[in-house]
């Protein structure tokens, strides 16, 4: 299955950053655009279905789904200092609102060392890891009510 | 008597609070340092002055699953300009989990001259304190270190299993749901690199963060720890005590805790901690 062509763009760009201290003030500055859900979708408290597990930032993904059946990620991180989260919100909300949910479904988890290199600490990636596995499970849902 | 002093920990030097900092920022003598899980928060902005320390380049072996060694930290000390006589402040995120962790790797090569700023970094910011996204310079020292000691502060699994078989008391401080092996056994959660669940037998489980206050990550009075870990836990001052978690990063907040707000003589961080019990070969484990 193909990836979703706005992800391998994002990370081939991250990829042209390989200086530690670059790639860092490129996710901060990318942590800085997170716009959380829009109280439309969804308002505090956050019902705990949406809630990412083993997310120590506390966040949330909701869809919208498009007219073309694709679907729009949107997000919400509770912790005021889960910068991380924001960046993998605003990375995973760019780069696969509106992809073919057959591919969204299939995006790997490990994209998490991509975007933030190995040093992370195993909560920290597990979380990540489990944002990205949220994103995919709703747009495999999506997917399975489409093709029925 | 300052407030920190008025909790009444044995050791409340060890501790100082945002103010402290604040009236230490230029003073020569301190090193700040900001230790994070987040490797992004740091360059958001830090407490004028502080350096970083991160846990996975600065404080471990690239290679083994090990510390760094003399060498390094040797390296570590002169680069971010501290001598022998340099008092390092340490504070960082999650309630001061990883700041913690490095006090207790520096205390590994016997840097004692070391405090933690009580209410981490969330402390700094909510109390609309400075922050500097510029890293600081200083210039490299000559520290010269001394050979890491494993022996006082550490305990290796041979040790645990003693440990255990002697009755001795051990504190697993990671959170319910891990102390019972619920979580490796719940569908929705990745596997946290053990192949079994549970606890070691005869542990007492204290989560971590039940040390610290959730209102602004300050650590709770002495009474309050002593009824956490003294009554509830049901260990002494005197006992021979190790504590464990996943990779040893809480148990080394729990660690402080007992060793220095409350004085327990003798406390050992188990850093093997689950990820190595739970993988070995047939070793005791209780549900």
């Amino acid at each position: 299955m193909a990836v979703p062509d706005k992800l391998t763009d994002t990370l081939e760009t991250l990829e042209m950053v390989p200086d530690r201290s670059e790639r860092i003030q490129l996710l901060i500055d990318i942590a800085g655009r997170f716009e959380e859900v829009p109280s439309r979708l969804a308002r505090r408290p956050f019902a705990k279905e949406h809630q990412v597990p083993a997310c120590e930032s506390e966040a949330y993904v909701f869809t919208e789904p498009r007219p073309d059946g694709t679907l729009d990620f949107h997000f919400a991180v509770e912790n005021p200092q889960g910068i991380s989260a924001k960046a993998m919100a605003v990375i995973l909300g760019d780069a696969l609102s509106g992809a073919p949910p057959e591919q969204v479904a299939e995006v790997s988890q490990d994209i998490v060392y991509q975007v933030f290199g190995r040093e992370l600490s195993m909560g920290k990636s597990m979380g990540l890891m489990s944002m990205v596995g949220m994103v995919a499970a709703m747009a495999k849902k999506q997917a399975e009510a489409k093709s029925s | 008597m300052s407030e920190i002093e008025s909790r009444g920990y044995v050791r409340p030097e060890v501790l100082v609070s945002t103010e402290w900092v604040a009236n230490h920022l230029n003073d020569p003598g301190i090193r700040i340092i900001e230790s994070n899980e987040d490797p992004l928060l740091y360059a958001t902005g830090h407490v004028p002055g502080a350096v970083e320390v991160d846990w996975t380049r600065d404080l471990n072996d690239p290679v083994r699953r090990d510390y760094l060694g003399r060498d390094g930290f040797e390296a570590l000390m002169r680069r971010i300009g501290v001598t022998k006589d340099t008092t390092v402040v340490f504070y960082g995120d999650r309630n001061n989990w990883w700041a913690t962790y490095a006090f207790w790797v520096f205390q590994l090569f016997g840097h004692d001259k070391a405090k933690i700023m009580d209410g981490g970094r969330i402390k700094w910011a909510n109390e609309g304190r400075p922050l500097d996204k510029q890293a600081p310079s200083y210039p490299a020292s000559d520290y010269k270190a001394a050979e890491r000691d494993d022996k006082r502060i550490r305990a290796f699994r041979d040790q645990v299993l003693q440990h255990l078989e002697a009755k001795k008391p051990l504190v697993d401080v990671r959170s319910p749901d891990e102390y019972s092996g619920k979580k490796l056994h719940m569908p929705e959660y990745p596997n946290e690199g053990a192949l079994r669940g549970g606890h070691i037998p005869g542990a007492a489980s204290v989560p971590w963060a039940k040390a610290v206050n959730p209102d602004d990550g300050t650590f709770k009075n002495a009474e309050e720890l002593r009824a956490l870990y003294e009554g509830d836990a049901k260990i002494k001052p005197g006992d021979d005590v190790i504590v464990y978690c996943r990779i040893g990063e809480r148990s080394s907040h729990t660690w402080f805790v007992l060793t220095h707000l409350l004085g327990f003589d003798k406390v050992r961080n188990y850093d093997g901690s689950w990820t190595e019990w739970g993988n070995l070969v047939g070793v005791p484990i209780e549900r």
